[in-house]
């Protein structure tokens, strides 16, 4: 396919594995970078380029992967509402396994919960037009790059004046949490391998202070093969030379501004709020919640629910794991009683999650 | 094991594992079930019979490519010709929800009756519920499978070991992405059609023609990541599957790109594998490729020495990553 | 985090256009992003067309990848 072949090429692959070697051999230390982005890690893992990185160079994956980072008290609102009478739940794929504190979306089907996977927000929307003695909920997930989706989705349900789409929005944004993983003192990073996607909304530009105030390298990197290698190489030639600014070697579809347009409708229909993070806890400005203004499309407004406290599986370390502090090989659960056909944790469920990708792709 | 069957358990990886081994195997124990294959084999009065059963539920009933009464009758014979069994008579029990147009139930047993003439078997006897309304998805069929093991194939397997190729008769996933592709919610437009068909007469001219067969499968629900892991797991050999080396149709790679699929568990449903000894790896493409079931036929890896039980995938850029088991469905994802 | 392809634009109407990928046709929501022609390629991520691929820079980058002397 056009613009994914290419750059699976193996020959650049040999070629940016020896430059990568070169210059770590010049660097001569552990170097951590963070792919922030679960599709990268995904990649990572498919591809297996770890194999072709020297050893003292490591990956963590970061906690960009929606699912994992998406705590259990809103798993456990989604479910909640699922139980409503009347209800349609509509959601992406991704979330369906996802165990809350005492159930999951798929074990709610098996209880008669009307659930719909789509692959778009638009087709839940076509859902509640179709269905209009049901209530249709949305559960929006997702970072930048799928938040503005979900606002055209509230816009587009405001003109049509349609009553009965909702949306339990749980989505948040990137550069919150960026900073917070700086800030951790017992993280060491020594670059971020940037989220392309996410990118392409916001634009390179929202890196700069983790370059600037932090002096640590970003750079904008793609999902294929080269993309990864390249982008490890223009932070290492960042690192060999002393430097940290933002880079972006996906240019050929993110800017330094970013989809302005797609930016304004995101402001438009959302605003920041607080968000609780797995494995993270609270991080100020980090979610976005919708507008009173768009009231009437908030299904926590509209119908606002009461929930048990919810509770993290003791034993799982998906914390630490998001925080690039451990990987799933130091789980006491790992594999033995968390695995993806009955996960403990969100890292194990998300085949983005860490320790799904771990669990798949790594040899053992 | 959770305490409710979730829909999962239904998808052919790890969690039927568990239910056959963890529920059925202990409450039917015996030697015939014991084997763990696609048909049982037993013998009466000298000859060696093939026995076999499966329940077909599918959305839509029909699709690009086929329907469920194709499918119904295919996936049987399959079953049994894998086993190298010539099928000779299938049953045909349908379970139908009350409101189901007639013309549809025609069309259904009018595909499955062209089937079952194509394939040379007959369909010599069959039963019929009707459910309420809401207690079936429109129309379910079951087939049970009987065929005949021929001398030729009494002699058992040589067994399989490191350096044996892994043939395949054409692309993969092809039925899984002709199926989503008929779900309006998904809204995607393909060419791509089901290969749902018989392969009993594809299988018969390869094991007519050379001796290098050693183990067949077909790959349906899991793929053939999940069918090689079985066919792996506990064994003294592991298995290599070259990416490069194993066809796919460009629309497959791009439904898979789009909603996060890894094409090596998507479904089959006229695709069988063949372990073969190495010498007669290419003779057996070869004879495949002369059959229209066969023209894209490939060897896609290989049994290696080390490591033991396990399968790799070689990929495209010469890196190696584990194949596991199907865990759950493949949802739609968008992260 | 998110999963984006490049697919190219053979049709629009109005706000909607149809994305083209390996003989794969989908409606591509056009909602987010303005100035789009027959011909473009988008990223499509969601059903939404999230942002242009660029030729020259995808090539450009091929390129200097493929003359490099390692």
């Amino acid at each position: 396919m056009k613009y994914l072949d290419e750059f699976r090429q193996k020959e650049l692959v040999d070629k940016l594995t020896k430059a990568i070697d070169h210059l770590m051999a010049d660097i001569d230390r552990k170097i951590t970078l963070m792919e922030v982005c679960g599709t990268h890690t995904m990649a990572v893992f498919r591809y297996g380029i770890k194999d072709l990185l020297p050893h003292n160079l490591h990956l963590l994956a970061g906690p960009g992967c929606p699912v994992c980072v998406t705590a259990n008290d809103y798993l456990d609102k989604a479910i909640a509402y699922a139980r409503k009478e009347g209800v349609i739940m509509a959601t992406f794929g991704d979330m369906v396994k996802v165990p809350g504190s005492r159930s999951s979306l798929a074990e709610e089907v098996s209880n008669g919960a009307e659930i719909r996977v789509v692959y778009s927000c638009l087709e839940a929307l076509k859902i509640a037009h179709q269905n209009p003695e049901k209530k249709v909920i949305f559960i929006g997930i997702g970072f930048e790059t799928t938040a503005p989706t979900v606002a055209s989705s509230i816009l587009t349900a405001a003109e049509d004046k349609l009553c009965n789409y909702f949306v339990l929005s749980g989505h948040k944004i990137m550069p919150p949490v960026m900073r917070a993983l700086v800030q951790d003192h017992e993280l060491k990073i020594d670059g971020f391998i940037c989220p392309g996607h996410v990118s392409t909304i916001t634009g390179s530009k929202i890196y700069e202070f983790l370059s600037r105030d932090y002096g640590v390298p970003c750079v904008v990197a793609g999902f294929e093969p080269i993309d990864i290698l390249q982008s490890i190489y223009l932070i290492l030639s960042q690192i060999k030379s002393g430097q940290a600014k933002v880079e972006n070697e996906y240019n050929r579809a993110v800017t330094w501004e970013g989809n302005l347009k797609a930016q304004a409708l995101m402001a438009e229909v959302f605003e920041p709020e607080s968000s609780n993070w797995r494995g993270l806890g609270e991080i100020e400005q980090s979610g976005l919640k919708i507008r009173g203004k768009y009231g009437s499309f908030d299904a926590e407004k509209k119908y606002p629910l009461s929930i048990e406290e919810s509770r993290e599986n003791p034993g799982c370390i998906c914390g630490d794991i998001l925080r690039g502090l451990k990987t799933p090989l130091d789980c006491r659960l790992f594999r033995k009683v968390c695995h993806p056909s009955h996960p403990l944790g969100a890292c194990m469920v998300s085949a983005e999650g860490t320790c799904a990708a771990y669990y798949k792709y790594l040899s053992v | 094991m959770k305490e409710k069957i979730l829909l999962a358990h239904g998808s052919g990886g790890k969690l039927l594992h568990d239910l056959i081994r963890e529920v059925f195997l202990p409450a039917f124990d015996n030697k015939f079930l014991r084997e763990l294959t696609d048909s049982a084999v037993f013998d009466h009065r000298g000859t060696k019979w093939a026995f076999t059963t499966d329940s077909y539920v599918i959305r839509p009933l029909f699709f690009p490519g086929g329907d469920i009464g194709k499918l119904a009758v295919s996936g049987t014979i399959n079953d049994l010709a894998v086993m190298g069994a010539k099928p000779i008579f299938l049953s045909c029990s349908l379970i139908i929800e009350e409101g189901l147009s007639l013309s549809i139930l025609k069309r259904v047993i009018s595909s499955m009756r062209q089937t079952a003439d194509n394939a040379g078997v007959e369909i010599i006897t069959g039963d019929t519920k009707v459910v309420e309304h809401g207690s079936a998805d429109g129309l379910f069929i079951n087939t049970s499978g009987i065929g005949l093991l021929s001398t030729r194939s009494e002699s058992s397997s040589p067994r399989i070991k490191a350096g044996d190729k892994i043939v395949i008769n054409g692309s993969i996933g092809d039925h899984s992405i002709a199926t989503l592709s008929g779900r309006e919610e998904f809204d995607f437009r393909t060419e791509v059609k089901s290969d749902c068909a018989p392969l009993n007469d594809l299988i018969e001219k390869v094991l007519s023609q050379s001796s290098g067969v050693k183990l067949m499968r077909d790959p349906t629900r899991g793929g053939v990541a999940t069918i090689l892991n079985e066919i792996a797991i506990g064994k003294e050999f592991g298995i290599e599957l070259w990416e490069e080396r194993i066809p796919f149709k460009q629309e497959t790679i791009a439904i898979s790109e789009m909603l996060g699929f890894d094409p090596l568990y998507l479904a089959n449903e006229g695709k069988v594998i063949f372990i073969v000894k190495d010498e007669e790896a290419k003779k057996i493409v070869k004879i495949l490729r002369s059959h229209p079931l066969g023209k894209e036929s490939e060897i896609i890896g290989k049994m290696t020495p080390e490591p033991r039980g396990k399968v790799y995938l070689r990929t495209c850029i010469g890196t190696t990553r584990v194949l596991d088991m199907l865990s759950g469905d493949q949802l739609p994802r968008i992260c | 985090m998110c999963i984006a392809i490049p697919v190219k634009i053979i049709e629009i109407k109005g706000k909607i256009g149809i994305g083209q990928a390996g003989g794969v046709k989908r409606k591509v929501s056009l909602l987010l992003l303005d100035e789009v022609k027959v011909g473009d390629y988008v990223l499509l991520h969601a059903g939404f067309a999230i942002s242009k691929v660029k030729k020259e820079e995808a090539e450009e980058l091929l390129e200097i990848l493929a003359s490099l002397e390692m």
